[in-house]
Parts: C-alpha cells; sequence; structure tokens
C-alpha cells in the first residue's frame, strides 16, 4: 500500500531521516517504534506532504506521491494525525469533525447564494456523520464546546475523529497515547481495532507505550538515527540487541550478553554495521 | 446648525458610514475570517473608484472614458476590475505570510496611486475625472441624498447578507479552520493558497464596490479624494472596535469611528484659524487613543466574533 524508498530529510547538515525503507501492506496496523529523534515524526511528515524529501520516494497504492502536496495526499486517502494535537481552537468539537469532508458543496461561494438547499441537505448529512463520529469516541457531551478548551486526550480523540469523517486508506497515528489516561487509553485501542477490522483502515502508528504497541501492531518497526534498525514482530524486535541498546535501554544482563557475543548472527550483523561505517 | 442643515448633515454622514461599512466587510473577509493583513485597502478602493467613473462618466478631452455606459455596469466593472488586481497580487503574495502581505499591499496601494497621478491619458492625472453621473441626481438635493442613502443601505444590507450566509455556510468553517492552524487545514485536504486568495479577491471586489459608490457619491474623483489615511488606516479602526470576525460588528466600527471622525472635524472647523490647523491632527490622535482604549480594555472589539462553548481560558 504504502513504498518507501531511500527517504533522506536533511536540515541543513542533520539528516533527520537518512534513507529510510520502508513498506505497508493493506490492512496491517504497523507500530513504528524508536528513541526520541530518531526520526519517526520526521517520516510522517514526508509520508504526509507536510515536508518535501531530499532524496527518496514515496508510492501510495502503486502510485508516485512524492511531489504531491498534503491536500492531495488526503483527498487519495492518506489521512494524518498530529502528535501535538492541531485541533482548530475557535471551533466547536463538532465543527473540527464537520469542517473534514472533502467537496463538501458549501465549500464552493456560489452553491451558498444559488443553490441553498443542496447545501443545506450536505451539511444534514455532514452533522449526523459527525455526531456519529462524536459518540463513537464517547465526546457527545463537548459536541458544541470550543475544541481549544478540551483536555488533552478529548483533543487527541477528535484527532482520530477527523481521520473517521473521511474515506481514508492509510492513516497515520502519531503517539495517540501520550497524554491520555489509562481508561482512555484502552478505549483508543479499542477504537483503532474496530477501524482496522471494521473499516478497514490501515494504521501506522507512532508510539512509546509497549503495551499499546504489543497489542495492537504487527509487524514493529524500530527506527534510530533516521534509519529503520529493524522490521518483524514484537517479539523479535523487542528482544533485538540493537533495539535494546538504541531504544529500550535494557542493558542485556551477563548471560545474554555472553549468548550474543557468541550468536553468529549477531556476529554477523555488527559486521556488517562496521562494514556500513567504513562506507 | 439649524435642524434641516442637522438632517442633511445626518444623510451626509450615513451614506458614507455606509459606504465604509462596505470597505470594513471586505477587510472583515480577509483580515477577521481569513487572517489576511491587507494594509492596501486604499488602492482596490481607488481601483474600483476610476473604473466606474472611466466607464460612466461624460466624454471629456484628454483622457480616457466618456463612455457613458449604465450605472450598474459601472459598478459591477468595479468590482471585477478591484478583483482583477487582487488576483495576481494575492497570486504572488498569500504565499508569504501576513506581514509580507502587509508590506506587498501598502506598497501595491502607493503604485495604484501613483499611476492614478501621474497617467493623464487614463485618469485625467491631479485633475481626476468629472462629471460622472448619479442616480437620482435630477432631484433636488435632499431627495436625491436620500435616494442615494436608500441605495447604498440596500447595498450594505445585500452585502452583510451575503458575507454572513458565507461565513455560517461550510466556506466559513472552512476559512476559520485554515486560520485557526494552517497545517491541519491542509492535512484534512483542504487548498489553504486557493482558498485564501479567493477570500482575498471576494473581499477586494467589495472594496472596489465602495470605490464606485464614493465616485458617483460625489459626481467626481481626483487622486486627493483617496486618502490612505482614510481608506485604510481608518477602516482597519473600524473593523478591529467593532469586532473583527463579526459583519455587524464591522458596520457597527465603521458608524462609531465615521461619527466620531466628522464630529471632531465639524468641532476643530469652529476654533479660530490658527488652533484649527493644529487641532485638525488632534482628530488623528483621537482616533488613535480610541484605538488604545479598545485594545486595552476590549481587544475583541465591541460585537466579538461568535465562540462556540464556553469562553477561552485566559
Amino acid at each position: 500500500m504504502l513504498e518507501v524508498d531511500g527517504l533522506v530529510k536533511a536540515f541543513g547538515g542533520f539528516r533527520a531521516v537518512d534513507g529510510c525503507t520502508l513498506r505497508v501492506g493493506k490492512g496491517e496496523i504497523l507500530g513504528l517504534i524508536g528513541p526520541n529523534g530518531a526520526g519517526k515524526t520526521t517520516l510522517f511528515n514526508l509520508v504526509a506532504g507536510a515536508l518535501q524529501p531530499t532524496l527518496g520516494t514515496i508510492r501510495f497504492l502503486g502510485e508516485d506521491i512524492t511531489a504531491l502536496p498534503t491536500d492531495a495526499r488526503f483527498h487519495k486517502g492518506l489521512v494524518r494525525t498530529f502528535q501535538i494535537p492541531h485541533e482548530f481552537h475557535n471551533l466547536s468539537a463538532r465543527e473540527n469533525l464537520m469542517m473534514v469532508p472533502p467537496r463538501q458543496p458549501g465549500e464552493n461561494l456560489f452553491a451558498n447564494w444559488f443553490a441553498a438547499g443542496k447545501v443545506r441537505a450536505a451539511e444534514e448529512a455532514v452533522r449526523k456523520k459527525a455526531d456519529d463520529t462524536l459518540a463513537f469516541l464517547e465526546l457527545t457531551h463537548v459536541a458544541d464546546e470550543r475544541a481549544g478548551n478540551l483536555s488533552g486526550g478529548q483533543k487527541k480523540l477528535l484527532e482520530l475523529g477527523r481521520t473517521m469523517m473521511t474515506e481514508a486508506k492509510l492513516v497515520l497515528l502519531d503517539e495517540p497515547a501520550a497524554g491520555v489516561n489509562r481508561t482512555l487509553l484502552r478505549k483508543l485501542e479499542e477504537k483503532i481495532l474496530i477501524l482496522n477490522r471494521e473499516r478497514g483502515y490501515t494504521f501506522i502508528l507512532i508510539e512509546h507505550d509497549m503495551e499499546m504497541i504489543e497489542k495492537l501492531c504487527d509487524p514493529v518497526v524500530c527506527m534510530a538515527e533516521g534509519k529503520v534498525l529493524i522490521q518483524g514482530d514484537f517479539q523479535t524486535v523487542r528482544s533485538d540487541s540493537r533495539v535494546l541498546e538504541a531504544y529500550l535501554g535494557e542493558t542485556p544482563t551477563a548471560v545474554e550478553r555472553e549468548a550474543a557475543e557468541h550468536d553468529p548472527k549477531v556476529e554477523e550483523l555488527r559486521e556488517q554495521e562496521l562494514h556500513r561505517e567504513d562506507l | 446648525m439649524d435642524l434641516l442643515g442637522l438632517a442633511n448633515y445626518a444623510v451626509f454622514m450615513a451614506i458614507l458610514i455606509g459606504i465604509y461599512a462596505l470597505l470594513a466587510l471586505g477587510l472583515n473577509i480577509q483580515w477577521g475570517f481569513t487572517g489576511l493583513f491587507n494594509a492596501g485597502i486604499a488602492g482596490f478602493f481607488a481601483v474600483g473608484a476610476y473604473t466606474s467613473a472611466i466607464l460612466t462618466s461624460l466624454p471629456a478631452s484628454g483622457r480616457l472614458g466618456g463612455y457613458e455606459l449604465p450605472l450598474l455596469l459601472g459598478w459591477a466593472a468595479s468590482m471585477v476590475a478591484a478583483a482583477a488586481i487582487a488576483w495576481p497580487i494575492g497570486k504572488i503574495c498569500l504565499r508569504f505570510r501576513s506581514d509580507y502581505l502587509a508590506i506587498a499591499t501598502i506598497g501595491i496601494a502607493e503604485i495604484i496611486r501613483l499611476v492614478i497621478r501621474t497617467e493623464g491619458w487614463l485618469t485625467g492625472g491631479v485633475r481626476g475625472v468629472t462629471g460622472i453621473p448619479r442616480p437620482f441626481g435630477e432631484l433636488d438635493y435632499m431627495p436625491s441624498q436620500i435616494a442615494y442613502l436608500a441605495i447604498v443601505a440596500t447595498l450594505v444590507l445585500v452585502a452583510y447578507l451575503l458575507v454572513e450566509r458565507q461565513v455560517k455556510a461550510p466556506w466559513g468553517r472552512m476559512m476559520r479552520a485554515i486560520r485557526d492552524n494552517e497545517l491541519a487545514a491542509a492535512a484534512m485536504g483542504k487548498q489553504v493558497e486557493a482558498r485564501r486568495l479567493q477570500a482575498f479577491v471576494f473581499g477586494s471586489a467589495l472594496m472596489g464596490l465602495a470605490g464606485a459608490l464614493f465616485v458617483h457619491f460625489n459626481r467626481s474623483v481626483t487622486p486627493e479624494a483617496i486618502d490612505p489615511m482614510i481608506a485604510t488606516f481608518l477602516i482597519w479602526i473600524m473593523l478591529i472596535l467593532g469586532g473583527s470576525g463579526n459583519n455587524r460588528g464591522a458596520i457597527l466600527g465603521a458608524a462609531v469611528i465615521w461619527i466620531i471622525w466628522s464630529v471632531s472635524e465639524l468641532l476643530t472647523d469652529r476654533l479660530p484659524t490658527e488652533i484649527a490647523v493644529q487641532a485638525k491632527y488632534a482628530r488623528v490622535f483621537i482616533i488613535g487613543l480610541t484605538l488604545q482604549l479598545v485594545l486595552r480594555f476590549r481587544p475583541e472589539g465591541i460585537l466579538p466574533e461568535r465562540q462556540p462553548g464556553s469562553p477561552p481560558h485566559r
């Protein structure tokens, strides 16, 4: 569904994303983990079109979208959420959702003056959809509240809600669990699973909450220093020594270290790593 | 001043308030709902003014014009011309952040002013355009004034209703979303630049219409008649004081500021001549002071923008 090849994003001399290659298949919930500064959010910005890559290509549904602007990618079914909630703060929660559906007749200046009936009918449908979404997210009680006044967790839910207001195919979720309390978190996981199974959304999920990653994601990709370290199922990634070193920060016990040192596979990888540095 | 004189003055003032209300509504579309800092309102006002003047005026030697076209055609053309000038400006400048747009629009307005002054073949240069017809201009003074007021008031009402419908529609919701968070609006598939351009052109068209109404009211136009001090600076104050993002506020602001501005002129004119000249500057001071007080005590304006739900946390 999504093919990212040799993606590089340089900010001056610093390469936030440095030769990243990634495949996402239809119906997957791909978990993207890695230490802060690994380039996860930059990768999202590149895929969503908020940033232009220095090098590399992005293909979505078989089509090269590298040069497309953000809004055009949205219309192809590629929708993102933000790590720090980007709600429209002066709009109500309901309006935040109602603005999303593409090609609303009421967005045309002249339709509002000369085809008021058509606009009204479309508005009613959009409003119904927004109310259903709010109910699904259990946000009905704050429907008319100014979005800027919502709590951090509610804003996160609203971000997810916006992706439900359109025919999304691939949804990029940037740390949906950050700052969300435990009960709400479980709810969020449930919603993501429902969207994946019942509405066929494919997800890429950036998250630091390992419990959530374990529950939802297969495969899991770990990034560090702008590159993909490893891709595999949760257990494989979790127990990989490089992931432990770069991210999870657990020092392997002496026995494990000993075992790793004599593991031919690890030796081989280390060799490759050194070889890459030589290049 | 006798009663009739007072009534005359009130009608005169109301007509101008109507014209400035159109300018304020145009600015409200650009700044209030979209966040575009247009500091060249006078430029679009002038384009509208001269377009209608040239198309509808009596023939005169030495300048373009004298087509004696119907009035309504002239007014429509003034809107089209202002919009047509706004389009390339917006196309180039709206990619910049708001302060660059402000500088660019000041520059454009100044260029328009200089073109009007110096291109005599087109605009009559400093002598301006005279012989501009006025609807019901053949009536006596008072009925003619009242008839013109009725026309202006009707147009303001129509403009108000059209803009109001627009901003309450999904269009307005989308524009407020773009103003609130450009990045997220783009991520939700909205074409931010194209939509801003649309608002910029739409607002400028209203400014052009205001220009046309202004010249047909005066029956003539000279470069001096279009003063950026009034047609740009004062309009900004009208909108901020009335309530940016609220169309009724824009109209109310136009009325309040114009009343302060012209009544203070009435007062300074009565002073002895030695002081009168200096007192003219005091009027600018009073307007500036009003703005300061509004910004200090009621920054959202007299009629603030409608907000959903509970008031924002401060």
